[in-house]
């Protein structure tokens, strides 16, 4: 009995200096949502840490890791970060479960990279309903940028339809005469960027592209679609595929002497899981674009930015495979948004968090390309717009030209 | 010459027979949870009603499932597909079309049941793990027959649909939450009655004679065919009650939703539940959807094989699931009143 007492003696007077010490303070620039308080800033994320995308799970656990290195150096502006990260196997029903767990029972403030155009069209209209940010979210699919209808959403990456229009201006500049033949994933990341492409090209796209074929993930191999893509006699193919079907057809075209010109998208451009797998020796002369740094790529062995990247790879997320690309995105996502919290200050409401990452102008990470920028504003909810473009020599890529802005609005 | 290879192909019954009064609860049991039921969600957040709901969506999937597989002996692993047509019925009525939304289940009812019925047919040829392997080609099938170009004006291709959340009527003092999980629950006990008087009917008694000994059963002179195909049919129907109102409460379809996995999952929850015991859909329904959030938080990068884990634990300790543990309960009440 006596114990309680004693605690509940303790309780009360902690309470009482606790509403002393904010009446005594003049309240003055701290204004907070649920979920931000004078310690702690809670976030959430929705990955697919399960299932059949479970490769992306990666980036989640990156930029659990990289929370974990900001706290231990004492936060942001004093605050921790609350980073509480769910699974939802890529399901979009189940994304909808764990957003309403996020938003209703966790009390996040946001949410923060949820992954997959699937699940984050689910949760869409839901988290605009609720007025509550959908921030950097992992997917290139354009309707992101729309800030007109859906002002509590913004995207990160470059999208797909302005990557794939990059590659119809370069050709329509080196090749106006091209016969392009299409490779493309069935599914929304595919499509978008054959429309990015079709745009691109104009009126031109019905005589320039002579094939298209498309490929389920459900596969085992994509030889055939090869095998007829050459048989139309085209001299560009564009290859919209993810990075086992790139390594393939990487070694499939080499193989049947189909000497079109190559062009990648930049989700397969990776030389650690691509390149390498396909053959240095197949893959000369491929062109893509690209807006991160490629760790296996050996030009950037002696680079700053890389080094830091490294040492956090090394020191903070051991388990993370340092190789792949999710670790760079996630990394890099992660210092975009410790950006926006700390230009929110005290202010850390929802409507504050939003105002600040529309409002990033010329801000750079690291693993970012020489040159290109994060660039936001209250009409421009596509932070990085600019990609630029390389070719494969070697064992690397090349990269050539100027930085290259791709922009295109929801 | 047909009878002896058959024989040989029925000589041990894949379902076990149930009796059909082990298929429901006693009344006082069945009163206390619809009580519970009825009350709960006025004590909870928003967020609880939702995940309520999905209890009762996947619970009345489970339940189709039950009548097929405990009822009239025929596997499933098709489950996903109806609850796919029957969600992207309901979307494409709604946003397309403007109809109101509780006009659109009847419609998916309907289409479901036909497409299950269709399916019956040549599904009557094959038995036990073929038919199984056949339903699976079904769920399989699904998600890409959603994305084919022909149809992308309907069904949103690849993007899918979005559905808007219907309001209470009658202005009624509570929230869309709220509202969608009484009108879910409003139909739930609908089909669940008369699931359980189906299963008690002559009908019923045709499914579980079929399900025991196929020969027996026509030679009592039952149809044997088209009770088959019947219960494909109800159970196709009721699935697809369920995916219009999955829909609606989830507020999107794609055909990302609905891939083999909520077939496997829905199978699961028939077998954890109780195969042929019908209180159990319910059961299954709350494995399939709470589970995976405890196995997520023991471990995140093992969420998977932690639910493994769970799952043959449960299979190991309770073979018969939810049935097993209501009989074990039941027992031990009457001992004690007894004494």
């Amino acid at each position: 009995m006596p114990v309680i007492a004693t605690r509940l003696a303790v309780a009360s007077t902690a309470l009482v200096l606790f509403a002393a010490s904010i009446a005594a303070a003049p309240a003055a620039d701290k204004k907070y949502d649920t979920g931000a308080t004078d310690t702690e800033i809670k976030i959430g994320n929705i990955m697919p840490y399960s299932g059949p995308a479970s490769a992306y799970g990666q980036i989640g656990k990156t930029e659990a890791a990289y929370f974990r290195k900001i706290n231990a150096e004492g936060g942001i502006n004093g605050r921790k970060i609350n980073f509480i990260s769910y699974d939802d196997g890529y399901s979009p029903p189940k994304t909808v479960e764990q957003a309403r767990k996020l938003v209703e029972s966790d009390e996040v403030l946001f949410i923060f990279n949820s992954l997959g155009t699937p699940p984050n069209s689910a949760i869409h209209k839901y988290m605009n309903a609720k007025k509550v940010p959908q921030l950097f979210v992992a997917t290139g699919a354009t309707k992101w940028n729309d800030p007109q209808n859906f002002p509590w959403t913004m995207g990160w990456q470059p999208n797909y339809q302005s990557e794939s229009r990059i590659y119809a201006k370069y050709l329509l500049k080196e090749k106006p005469d091209a016969k392009i033949a299409v490779l493309y994933q069935n599914d929304d990341y595919g499509k978008d960027y054959l429309k990015g492409l079709k745009d691109g090209l104009g009126a031109k796209a019905a005589s320039m592209i002579i094939a298209e074929e498309s490929y389920e993930t459900t596969e085992p191999t994509i030889d055939s679609h090869i095998v007829k893509l050459k048989s139309t006699g085209a001299d560009v193919f564009v290859d919209i595929t993810t990075p086992k079907f790139a390594a393939q057809a990487i070694r499939k075209a080499h193989e049947i002497d189909w000497n079109a010109l190559h062009i990648l998208n930049n989700v397969s451009a990776s030389v650690g899981s691509v390149m390498k797998p396909a053959g240095f020796e197949n893959a000369q002369g491929i062109i893509s674009a690209a807006y991160l740094k490629d760790v296996s790529d050996p030009q950037w062995k002696d680079d700053a930015g890389m080094k830091q990247f490294l040492d956090f790879m090394a020191k903070d997320f051991p388990e993370g495979d340092k190789l792949a690309n999710e670790p760079v995105v996630g990394y890099s996502v992660a210092q975009t948004l410790v950006q926006v919290l700390k230009q929110c200050g005290d202010d850390l409401t929802r409507e504050n968090v939003m105002k600040q990452a529309a409002n990033l102008k010329n801000f750079r990470v690291e693993m970012l390309l020489p040159g290109i920028t994060i660039n936001t504003s209250p009409s421009d909810f596509a932070p990085i717009s600019q990609l630029q473009l390389q070719r494969f020599k070697g064992e690397k890529w090349e990269l050539f030209g100027d930085v290259i802005s791709g922009d295109v609005g929801g | 010459m047909s009878a002896a290879v058959e024989e040989v192909v029925t000589e041990a019954p894949a379902v076990e027979a149930v009796p059909k009064r082990a298929m429901t609860l006693g009344t006082g049991t069945s009163l206390t949870v619809l009580a519970l039921l009825v009350v709960a969600p006025l004590f909870v957040k928003n967020f609880i009603i939702f995940q309520m709901t999905m209890l009762l969506v996947y619970g009345l999937a489970v339940l189709a499932l039950n009548i097929l597989t405990g009822g009239s002996g025929q596997f499933s692993l098709g489950q996903s597909a109806f609850y796919a047509i029957g969600a992207y019925t309901s979307a494409i009525l709604m946003e397309q079309y403007n109809v109101n939304y509780v006009l659109t289940l009847p419609v998916s009812g309907a289409l479901c049941f036909a497409a299950g019925f269709l399916f019956g047919q040549p599904a009557l040829r094959l038995s036990g793990v073929y038919l199984a392997l056949a339903t699976f080609a079904l769920a399989t099938a699904m998600p890409q027959l959603l994305k084919l170009n022909f149809l992308e004006p309907w069904t949103g291709g690849v993007q899918g649909l979005v559905v808007t959340k219907p309001d209470a009527p009658f202005g009624l003092p509570m929230s869309q939450d709220m509202w969608l999980y009484y009108f879910t629950l409003v139909i739930t006990i609908a089909i669940y009655i008369a699931s359980v008087n189906l299963l008690r009917s002559r009908s019923g008694r045709a499914f579980m004679a079929i399900r025991d000994n196929e020969i027996a059963a026509s030679a009592m002179g039952i149809d044997v065919a088209l009770y088959k195909t019947l219960a494909f049919g109800v159970s196709a129907g009721i699935t697809g009650v369920a995916g219009s109102l999955g829909a609606i409460v989830v507020q999107f379809v794609a055909p990302d939703s609905y891939t083999i996995t909520l077939a496997i999952a829905l199978f699961l929850g028939m077998v954890v539940g109780g195969v042929g015991w019908l209180p159990g859909s319910i059961v299954g329904s709350a494995f399939i959807i709470f589970v995976p959030n405890i196995a997520e938080s023991i471990s995140k990068g093992l969420s998977g094989a932690v639910f493994g884990v769970l799952l043959f634990l449960v299979i190991f300790a309770v073979p018969h699931g939810a049935r097993q543990v209501a009989i074990v309960c039941q027992q031990a009440l009457a001992k004690y009143k007894r004494r």
